[in-house]
């Protein structure tokens, strides 16, 4: 299952700050939080989702369910939403994350942007049938943009969260 | 990079079992918050812990909002000043003849023995985020009970009704926009009186009026203000025009499309209103509702 192909040569990296988790995840609720407004507001990706994605994936034994569940509970309160419904998503989120986190890492960036957006997608799709067994409408497709920009996002990501990682020696002397 | 621990290393439950606590955790919150509303406490202290976060997250569109009232230029103010002392004189003028009508009308109704209608407050709030929920019309303005600020307020800006206030929170309160697609207005129609429902769309420039009969008299361009009659909305605030009148024998009601007069989705700045009125009694059975929703038919 785990040999379907070899990414490029594995980076050995320092061992992540849980400091450092800490604080992403909160610039990711930051992020979310931005004023954004009208067509910004479909294409945001939901940037929590992501980074929480990216920690189940990279560091499942740092962060987990919990961390996950906490800051859907805060983006249920910050969207005036029903209490619950993007703390089952993230929660379904981070397990899927933790439970396809080998897989996916041994894939180079591209195809792991494939196994990202379904995810993500399923991200929405939780909170829209839980949206429409409340009783609103269907949105729209275009509510489904924003996983698509999220999946694009990645790779940048995923450069961006690996920079503290780095050690400053040069790698051949690893 | 392996990380699979060898079966003697305690790790705690598997990840489905962790899945399942969680899920079934987040459902019984789902469940509590959607059907008993037991959760405002939670929710209040979950607000107060985001609270710095949003109003980090704000700063820098009202920075840069402050930066472009600070640049504006010398012409622009005194265009804006000359203006504003224009309406200023307009309103004026008005409101003498609003004050002696008012007396007037205390006065007859004193007479009448009838109850004095409204005794309003109100409140300024800066409009600090719009909702990022593509399901909702609502916004969420900087002013919550510490400032007094009650559930079920209306908020109005210059031109008509905006919203109303939902949930309230220490310093912020979430205002469910009259364009949200559960909420309605009770509202009369300046011409001649009718009375009906107008509710959101969940389109911000849109509002219908429902459960209005085929021969009801309504026109395009016809004013709705607030009746009032539902004990939340003070009467008489402007609320929409009738834009579009569909009437389609094939079904029971007119289809009314109505434009909203307030800026719903472009302003800064709103005001809370205090309505304090000395409502009669509701009758017993009925629980009290945050949201007008009445179904009172026009005619």
């Amino acid at each position: 299952m785990m040999h379907s192909r070899a990414a490029t040569p594995q980076e050995i990296l320092l061992p992540v700050k849980p400091a450092f988790i800490v604080a992403t995840l909160i610039a990711a609720l930051l992020v979310n939080l931005l004023p954004w407004s009208g067509w910004w507001l479909w294409v945001r990706p939901d940037f929590v989702a992501l980074v929480v994605l990216y920690w189940c994936i990279e560091q499942p034994r740092k962060i987990g369910f919990t961390a996950a569940w906490l800051l859907g509970l805060l983006m249920d309160v910050a969207d005036g939403s029903l209490f619950g419904q993007h703390a089952l998503a993230y929660s379904i989120l981070a397990y899927a994350g933790i439970v396809l986190h080998r897989r996916v890492q041994r894939f180079s960036i591209t195809p792991q942007v494939l196994h990202v957006i379904p995810l993500l997608l399923l991200n929405d799709v939780i909170v829209l049938v839980i949206r429409m067994l409340t009783g609103a409408d269907f949105p729209g497709y275009q509510y489904f943009a924003g996983s698509f920009v999220g999946g694009a996002l990645w790779p940048a990501l995923s450069i961006l969260l690996k920079l503290p990682q780095r050690p400053n020696a040069d790698p051949d002397h690893v | 990079m392996e990380h699979q621990p060898p079966p003697f290393f305690k790790t705690g439950p598997t990840p489905f079992a962790r899945l399942l606590i969680f899920a079934l955790l987040s459902l019984a919150l789902l469940v509590a918050d959607a059907r008993f509303k037991y959760l405002d406490v939670l929710r209040a202290v979950a607000a107060v812990i985001i609270y710095p976060l949003q109003r980090i997250a704000g700063a820098p569109a009202s920075i840069a909002r402050r930066a472009g009232e600070f640049f504006v230029t010398h012409s622009s103010l005194r265009e804006e000043n000359a203006r504003l002392t224009h309406e200023n004189l307009g309103n004026a003028a008005l409101l003498q003849q609003l004050q002696s009508l008012q007396a007037e009308n205390a006065h007859l109704r004193g007479l009448l023995a009838t109850r004095e209608r409204v005794n309003t407050k109100s409140v300024l709030a800066e409009v600090l985020y719009a909702a990022r929920d593509p399901f909702s019309r609502k916004i969420v303005v900087d002013r919550g009970f510490q400032q007094e600020v009650k559930s079920g307020q209306p908020v109005i800006d210059h031109a008509g009704v905006v919203g109303q206030v939902t949930r309230v929170y220490p310093w912020l309160s979430e205002v469910t926009l009259i364009t949200d697609k559960d909420h309605l207005v009770p509202v009369l129609n300046v011409r001649n009186g009718l009375r009906a429902v107008l509710a959101g769309t969940g389109n911000d420039s849109a509002l219908e009026l429902r459960f209005v009969p085929l021969n009801a008299d309504f026109q395009n361009g016809d004013r709705l203000v607030t009746s009032g009659i539902d004990g939340v909305y003070p009467p008489g605030l402007p609320v929409a025009e009738v834009s579009n009148v569909e009437r389609n024998a094939a079904f029971l009601f007119a289809r009314i499309t109505c434009k909203p007069l307030a800026g719903v989705n472009s302003h800064a700045q709103v005001l809370i209103v205090s309505a304090e009125r000395d409502m009669p009694q509701r009758p017993p059975g009925e629980e009290k509702p945050v949201r007008a929703k009445k179904s009172r038919k026009g005619g």
